[in-house]
């Protein structure tokens, strides 16, 4: 059982965005930057896998600037087996990583893949549901348990509104990552190391045949209204008052 | 322009949400059909059928639709989608599983989370957890946007559409659904109260958050909420938790009581009308953020609010 993980390099979660002042983006300049914690999640569970003997391997791919090389690398310090970038300077958007992503799975076949829900970056939530569909396979999103029987399915616990639900999808299929799923691991000095030998291939989209231009134009990308600072109140009572008189909501 | 608008609704009702996606249809202006899909789904069709703005519903009735699995939603849409110029679902859990899949089966791209119309091909959206706003214009032919609900006021009920049935496509079959856990609680839902009492890590236990936002949340006839640290510690529900990876609401008033305000938390509450933060950090980021705050134990502060409350 081959297990693919798809990762992003993303503005680490700790890290506030900042306009930049021409309005073209956000500054990623001499900022921390860090594997998308959905995915991070999504490699743990691939790794647990392996781990339990059900997972033979696990490959990690990365689409973008050279740089993921670093979070490919960060991936397979947390245990995956090898990693493949498809390396491009243009911009990505979901439907052309999906595509990516979909001729990467034609060459290497996984059973199974588990990309995180969403990327923090561009908040897009799209790219495994619509690598699901390009591959025409069942999908799992959301996803809190997992849990793979035998060769043939895959049974998925999934945050829904209002509750759970539990699916079971016929493999080969696509997972998407929820927060609940686990706690990924920190890597460890020799992992670090050894990950640093460990396969990484590096492809282009051209070589694949993907055509990956834009279908949204960024316009402009601005900073949002800030809240005006408030008032701290000395007590319940004055709360209490303000609500009722000045902002009149209870 | 014709827009299409998928329903969210359990065969029984129509969610809120979907009047406040066809708000939204409604700032890009045109005919507004609304697709209604499900099995024993009528009661949701006249539902639809009343909504201003929209001039007509179409029905898929079918045993397989019942769940609404995104395999077989998306394969509903896809071939309807080729009439009309936009496609728009809620950015909810409901929307964000399966509105993607429809983008890419007709190779388009998906505008997430929309909270501004410029114009027909042009839209708003937050990113980096709403720390950025993108004006994106699309070059696709067809327009595939999820919703952001609290960005339009839900639309009103004063139409009378006609309501004509499609036929149902083929069931995918490779994706079962084995359960659903659903949490049945009286009190409003997250999405659309006026009011959220939401609580964090300070409560300190599943206990103490009941005990004492229960009775806040009682008084008020508000809903409850949390943070992911509430929600990981086992305190609260998976889906009541707020933020950038959760449910974004604004309500008229939101309380937010031992919880520090991490960019992810605010990403989901900061376009509320009123906040209150109670914290007894006076450093804690909630209190950038909020109209009013009160530094202190929750401990004892919350038990008094609910008495001057009344
Ligand atoms: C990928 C990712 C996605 C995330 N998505 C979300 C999301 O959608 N929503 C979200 O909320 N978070 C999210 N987070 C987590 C976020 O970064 C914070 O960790 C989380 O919001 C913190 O929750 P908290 O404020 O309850 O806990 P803490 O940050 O621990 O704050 C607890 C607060 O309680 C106060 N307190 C303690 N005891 C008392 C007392 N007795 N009386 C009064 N005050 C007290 C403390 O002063 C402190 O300010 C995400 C993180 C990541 C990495
Ligand atoms: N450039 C990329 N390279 C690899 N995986 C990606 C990339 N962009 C998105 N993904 C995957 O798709 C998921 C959802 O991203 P998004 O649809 O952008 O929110 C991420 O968590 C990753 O698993």
């Amino acid at each position: 059982m081959k297990i693919l993980v798809p990762v992003k390099r993303v503005l680490d979660y700790n890290v506030k965005a900042r306009v930049k002042a021409d309005g073209s983006g956000v500054d990623l300049n001499n900022v921390k930057m860090s594997i998308n914690p959905f995915d991070e999640i999504a490699v743990e569970e691939a790794v647990r896998q392996k781990e339990a003997g059900i997972a033979t391997e696990v490959v990690v791919v990365s689409c973008g600037i050279a740089a993921c090389q670093e979070t490919l690398r960060a991936a397979l310090a947390l245990g995956a087996d090898r990693a493949v970038l498809i390396e491009t300077t243009e911009v990505l958007q979901p439907l052309a990583v999906a595509k990516l992503l979909k001729a990467v799975c034609d060459k290497e076949q996984p059973n199974l893949v588990i990309c995180g829900k969403q990327a923090i970056d561009d908040d897009a939530n799209q790219t495994g549901q619509m690598l699901a569909a390009l591959l025409q396979w069942g999908q799992a999103t959301f996803a809190s348990k997992l849990q793979i029987d035998g060769q043939s399915s895959v049974m998925v616990t999934r945050e829904i509104d209002g509750g759970l639900e539990t699916l079971s999808v016929e493999l080969p299929a696509l997972v998407t990552t929820d927060l609940r799923l686990n706690e990924p691991r920190y890597a460890t000095l020799p992992n670090i190391m050894k990950a640093k030998k460990k396969p990484l291939e590096t492809i282009t989209p051209e070589a694949l045949g993907v055509d990956i231009a834009p279908r949204l134009k960024t316009l402009s990308v601005a900073e949002p209204a800030t809240r005006k600072a408030g008032e701290i109140v000395a007590d319940i009572a004055t709360l209490v008052s303000r609500l009722k008189n000045q902002a009149k909501v209870i | 322009m014709s827009i299409l608008v998928i329903a969210e609704h359990d065969n029984r009702a129509l969610k809120e949400a979907t009047r406040n996606t066809i708000a939204g249809a409604a700032a890009i202006g045109g005919d507004i059909h609304v697709l209604v899909a499900g099995h024993g789904c009528e009661s949701v069709a006249q539902a639809a059928a009343r909504i201003t703005g929209v001039s007509r519903v179409l029905q898929a009735d079918a045993p397989h639709l019942e769940l609404q699995l995104a395999e077989d939603l998306a394969a509903q849409v896809v071939p309807l989608a080729a009439d009309y110029t936009h496609v728009l679902a809620p950015a909810t859990a409901f929307g964000k599983n399966f509105l993607p899949r429809v983008a890419a089966l007709l190779d388009v791209a998906q505008i997430s989370d929309v909270v501004a119309v410029n114009s027909a091909d042009t839209f708003v959206r937050p990113i980096y957890a709403g720390n950025a706003l993108a004006t994106v214009q699309s070059i696709d032919p067809i327009k595939v946007i999820s919703v952001r609900t609290t960005a339009f006021d839900a639309a009103a009920e004063t139409g009378s559409a006609t309501i004509d049935s499609v036929p149902p496509t083929a069931a995918f079959g490779r994706t079962r659904c084995l359960g659903r856990e659903i949490i049945r609680s009286d009190r409003p839902e997250l999405a659309g109260a006026a009011i959220i009492v939401s609580g964090g890590r300070g409560l300190a236990s599943k206990e103490n958050y009941h005990s004492v936002l229960d009775p806040l949340a009682d008084a008020l006839g508000a809903a409850l909420g949390a943070s992911r640290a509430a929600v990981d510690a086992g305190f609260a529900p998976n889906d009541a938790q707020v933020g950038q990876t959760g449910k974004i609401v604004a309500p008229q008033l939101y309380i937010a009581v031992g919880i520090s305000g991490a960019i992810q938390h605010l990403a989901g509450m900061k376009d509320s009308k009123v906040i209150v933060a109670i914290n007894k950090d006076p450093e804690a980021p909630i209190f950038q953020v909020a109209d009013f705050g009160v530094v202190g134990d929750l401990f004892e502060l919350v038990p008094e609010l609910v008495t001057a409350i009344g």
